[in-house]
């Protein structure tokens, strides 16, 4: 009788349940890599309807992030501006810049720009921004260096997990809360020194970030 | 099974060069894996309503209304806007009040609220002491006034409560962005911009002098 299988097909088992792991171990690198919030959403900077600049306004000028989003310490919302916030410079700088012409029509109609949201939590995530501004978070915890970007793209993730990251240790990201909008600020002692206030802050505004489903789903 | 492992190899190399890498810019929306309840149907703050006409979840206030009801029947200062002298800086005869209304207390931690205030709104333009060089002179805002010529050194608070509330000249209005105390915490911080311009040596604390390197 002659062999039916070539001796060659002695190792075939092992090498087929070699090879099972290594596709399994392909496929999930590649879903935790391209199917999560870091690579969907990081990085999306869509093409707003007026080419502002948060590098010249916020960056270059140094402007207030509050001056014009004047809800993000009182209310949930950090409240995109209207149209008058821009023409308090902008009915005397660049009067007649096409650009603008989108801002001087929602000024005169009162119709809103429309404006591309990019970040966005789902529905059922009940994120406070005046809560954080008001307890030492910045605006770059969250939304990166806004005052470098000429166009604005997401810089983290905003997953649950970027989430708990933080409220699992808020000393490592709480700061005085004068220096919120001030989004260069790093603590001038480094990561001991963020460490040693951020912990003094968390016991004196008893601060307890919730880690409960309930603290931000409802 | 050489064959089979350059296979997954290419298969790799092709995924990776069609998806990228995490964080590169993209202008298109992203994609969304399990949507599940990301989008309810329910109005959030300043997003698009197909119902009404003008596109609008926030609606306009409609003219002459005002805000109706509160959240207790304790003694609330907002309700109604009742107090001219808080609201319109005017006094029961019509003009101008000087110094502050009755319900405002001038403390030091009134002028800081009114420092931090006034170094959001107003430093733009206006300069940090006050002086109208602030920084949008340079890209071109016309001549902002200097707060500490005469004029505006004797003006009266309710004057000035009133600019900030309905704008001047160039200026527009700063009510949307400041609430009424505010409003007054920026006056109050004005006028002390403005005593510092014109102090002199005399007016320093003793126990500050040395900080300064005076006598």
């Amino acid at each position: 009788m002659s062999n039916l299988f070539p001796k060659s097909a002695n190792k075939l088992p092992l090498q087929i349940i070699i090879l099972v792991f290594v596709l399994g171990g392909l496929v999930t690198a590649g879903t935790t890599y391209y199917a999560t919030n870091s690579y969907i959403n990081v990085g999306y900077a869509p093409v707003q309807p007026v080419p502002f600049s948060h590098a010249l306004h916020a960056g270059q000028l140094g402007i207030d992030c509050r001056y014009c989003h004047v809800g993000v310490d009182k209310s949930a919302t950090s409240s995109v501006p209207a149209a008058q916030t821009c023409m308090n410079c902008h009915n005397q700088v660049k009067t007649d810049s096409p650009l603008l012409q989108v801002v001087r029509d929602s000024y005169a109609s009162g119709d809103p720009v429309p404006w591309v949201k990019i970040h966005q939590a789902p529905d059922y995530v009940y994120f406070n921004h005046s809560v954080h501004i008001a307890r030492g978070v910045s605006c770059v915890e969250c939304h990166g260096k806004i005052n470098e970007m000429d166009v604005v793209h997401q810089a983290k993730s905003l997953s649950m997990g970027f989430c708990l990251e933080c409220h699992r240790e808020p000393e490592k990201f709480v700061r005085d809360p004068k220096l919120v909008t001030n989004l260069d600020w790093k603590h001038p002692e480094g990561v001991e020194g963020q460490l040693r206030d951020g912990k003094k802050f968390v016991h004196d505004w008893n601060i307890k970030p919730p880690q409960s489903c309930s603290g931000c789903h409802r | 099974m050489r064959y089979v492992y350059l296979t997954v190899f290419f298969i790799v190399v092709l995924a990776v060069s069609i998806l990228g890498f995490r964080g590169s810019l993209s202008t298109r929306t992203p994609l969304e894996i399990f949507p599940d309840m990301d989008h309810q149907a329910k109005y959030k703050p300043q997003a698009e309503s197909k119902f009404f006409a003008d596109g609008r979840v926030d609606r306009p206030r409609p003219a002459g209304t005002v805000a109706f009801g509160r959240m207790s029947d304790a003694a609330d200062a907002n309700f109604l806007k009742a107090d001219p002298a808080l609201f319109e800086g005017k006094d029961a005869k019509g003009s101008w009040i000087k110094g502050y209304p009755s319900a405002i207390t001038v403390d030091a931690k009134f002028l800081e609220r009114g420092q931090e205030k006034y170094t959001i709104y107003c430093a733009p333009c206006h300069g940090a002491v006050g002086d109208g060089n602030g920084i949008t002179k340079q890209y071109g805002m016309g001549a902002t006034p200097t707060y500490h010529d005469e004029r505006l050194r004797n003006i009266a608070e309710g004057d000035l409560f009133n600019t900030i509330t309905h704008g001047k000249g160039n200026m527009l209005s700063y009510a949307e962005k400041l609430a009424a105390q505010d409003r007054w915490a920026v006056i109050a911080y004005v006028r002390a911009l403005q005593r510092a311009a014109h102090a002199t040596v005399a007016d320093v604390p003793a126990e500050h002098k040395s900080q300064l390197g005076i006598k």
